[in-house]
């Protein structure tokens, strides 16, 4: 601070207290050039709107209605059956939940109610490695191991990829997912609860499963339908052990092959040079893409509303 | 006992007996157990997944593993020049993409979020819409990737390029990072905060010296989970356009026009490519698996950083 800022009595003035203007300029700077950065996310998302309106609009208007309610995907021949990508999606999910569901919760609740510490420190980041194990290795797990030592073998099915070894894949994908929000939810429950409960004469499982689980309630709920909505999305696991390569005839059997959603958009965009010009397959693809899009959009608006719940709780 | 003949010798015995009589309590313990078996199938899967890719690529990673990591794509699985430097290359640019990209502007937006927005309608939007983007699947990136970058600036990105691809999944991550930086810069002490402006610091001033220092563990641990997820990530370079077949050039790390030559390569993609060419040559299968191994090395290496970083400084800052 310069001298000629500084009251001669002593004490300090208003002048003495503004700002040098050059470093307010700075901090001005910085301020607006950190919120451009966030206004990055908002770009993103309106570029994600447009690139998925525009060419699903061109779909939506030129398609023949007929084609999209048909016998099975077949896009290269104009037969765009949206209904067999979907229920494919459905029967993954589902499968996927079965495993994850019971499992992932087993597993959080063990670590936040059971587990003693030193296990915990152990087994926790053993599970989080298990989080971060990307999707291509477990889709050739899936078809590799999981598809001829257990669906084979107990199902029945086909050794070589069907949607219920891709929708076991899936399971195991999001069981961590499930597990870590769960347990996040019940860590948040108010130990003063569980003390209560037990002062009343309540057993641990009681306690666990009479006072714990249903107070963490809409925690559990969101991260079942951040799961879901993970397994939606879910790409590269149907891809490789869906056991269905470009096309698909419609189906609902778990041990058929099939396309998803996302499997369907894949195995259409491999060498994009033939989707682009080829009547509506490249539309199609933003279509598919669209529809995926607005489900997982709206089961994560959701989950957000049930995360909320839990905060206000506690 | 006094208690005794106050409450009748009977009552007492019934009391002294409940009290003293240890038993188990059954259902409890299936429970417990049944808890327990759940966590460990999920841990045994980890376990045998790993088992199973390292005993499939076996023979190729102690056999020849220098022309493995050195070769590149082969029509033929036996052919002894197969290998996935190419697609080592690819997923280094990758990288590169991401940290250049998605790092600063995520971090930026953080920092935005948490020590300059106004608690007003904007703001909560801008909050609202990053845990959205943080759900939307990998693959609608992919599409955003392949109209923008690809069909629309072309000119610019040479198309079905690395570049399309850097950028597409730079974009991916950057929720990751901007989630991940808000809830380490949303842990620094305010007192921290306070003192930095009691001795007359700027609100710039204050943010480098305490909030980033204080909050650069956090920070790093997600850099690394998004990197990590950024170079496990297939599907959006599949729609991007990653080549299927041979590529005819083998450029160096530092190939500088590598960037936005028409055609790209990357770990995750080069798994795939040859998972689906085992069911005309089995043997791919073996090469897919070697390709998981050196895959899995950078990600359970990168991962396993962050989660000992983080557990390091939650337990020294309690």
């Amino acid at each position: 601070m310069s001298d000629t800022r500084v009251d001669p009595a002593g004490g300090f003035s208003v002048e003495s207290l503004k700002a040098n203007p050059r470093q307010a300029r700075k901090e001005r700077l910085i301020r607006d050039s950190l919120g451009a950065t966030a206004l990055v996310s908002v770009l993103i998302s309106g570029l994600i709107i447009w690139s998925l309106f525009s060419e699903a609009y061109t779909f939506i208007v030129e398609v023949d209605w007929g084609s999209v309610w048909d016998i099975g995907w077949f896009p290269r021949r104009g037969i765009y059956d949206v209904k067999t990508l979907i229920v494919a999606s459905l029967i993954i999910t589902g499968i996927a939940m079965i495993v994850a569901g019971p499992l992932g919760l087993g597993a959080a609740i063990y670590l936040s109610e059971y587990a003693r510490p030193g296990i915990r420190r152990t087994l926790k980041p053993i599970l989080e490695i298990l989080a971060g194990i990307p999707s291509v290795v477990l889709g050739f797990f899936a078809l590799k191991w999981i598809a001829p030592n257990l669906v084979e073998s107990i199902f029945g099915g086909p050794a070589a990829g069907s949607l219920l070894a891709a929708g076991i894949g899936v399971g195991v994908l999001v069981i961590p997912l499930v597990a870590s929000i769960s347990e996040d939810a019940m860590k948040a429950v108010p130990m003063a609860l569980r003390e209560a409960s037990s002062g009343l004469g309540a057993r641990k499982i009681t306690t666990t499963v009479r006072v714990v689980l249903p107070a963490a309630v809409s925690g559990l709920m969101a991260a079942f339908i951040v799961a879901i909505s993970r397994a939606l999305g879910e790409t590269m696991i149907v891809f490789m052990a869906g056991g269905a390569a470009q096309t698909a005839v419609y189906t609902h059997s778990p041990l058929d092959g099939s396309l998803t959603m996302t499997a369907g958009m894949t195995s259409l965009a491999r060498g994009t040079d033939n989707v682009v010009g080829e009547g509506l397959t490249f539309q199609s693809l933003f279509f598919v893409g669209l529809v995926l899009f607005v489900l997982t959009f709206a089961l994560n608006l959701f989950s957000d509303r049930f995360v909320h719940k839990v905060r206000e709780q506690y | 006992m006094a208690k005794a003949r106050l409450i009748g010798d009977r009552t007492s015995k019934v009391m002294v007996q409940a009290m003293e009589r240890r038993s188990t309590d059954v259902r409890g313990l299936v429970f417990q157990i049944t808890l327990l078996v759940t966590l460990l199938i999920s841990l045994f899967v980890l376990g045998v997944l790993i088992v199973d890719v390292v005993m499939d690529g076996w023979g190729i990673l102690t056999g020849r593993p220098g022309g493995f990591l050195s070769g590149t794509m082969r029509s033929l699985s036996d052919d002894p020049q197969l290998g996935v430097h190419q697609a080592l290359v690819g997923t280094f640019w990758i990288a590169v993409f991401v940290a250049v990209l998605a790092f600063p502007i995520g971090i930026g937006a953080a920092i935005w979020l948490e020590e300059y927005a106004p608690k007003n309608r904007i703001a909560r939007f801008i909050e609202l819409n990053i845990r959205n983007l943080a759900g939307v699947p990998s693959i609608v990136f992919g599409l955003l990737g392949l109209f923008l970058f690809v069909k629309h600036l072309e000119d610019v990105t040479g198309g079905k390029s690395i570049a399309s691809a850097g950028i597409t999944l730079a974009i991916l991550v950057l929720p990751i990072v901007i989630i991940t930086a808000q809830e380490a810069i949303r842990a620094v002490p305010q007192g921290l905060k306070e003192g930095a402006y009691g001795v007359g610091a700027t609100k710039w001033t204050m943010i480098r010296s305490q909030v980033l220092p204080y909050a650069a563990p956090g920070i790093l641990t997600g850099t690394l989970l998004s990197m990590s997820r950024g170079i496990g990530e297939a599907a959006p370079l599949l729609l991007v356009g990653a080549v299927s077949g041979r590529l005819g050039s083998n450029p160096g790390f530092l190939d500088l026009s590598a960037i936005n030559a028409k055609a790209f390569m990357a770990m995750p993609v080069i798994i795939v490519e040859w998972v689906q060419n085992s069911g005309r040559d089995p043997g791919f299968a073996e090469a897919a698996a070697a390709a998981i191994v050196v895959l899995l090395v950078f990600v359970i290496l990168m991962n396993a950083a962050a989660i000992f970083l983080r557990n390091h400084f939650e337990k020294k800052r309690g």
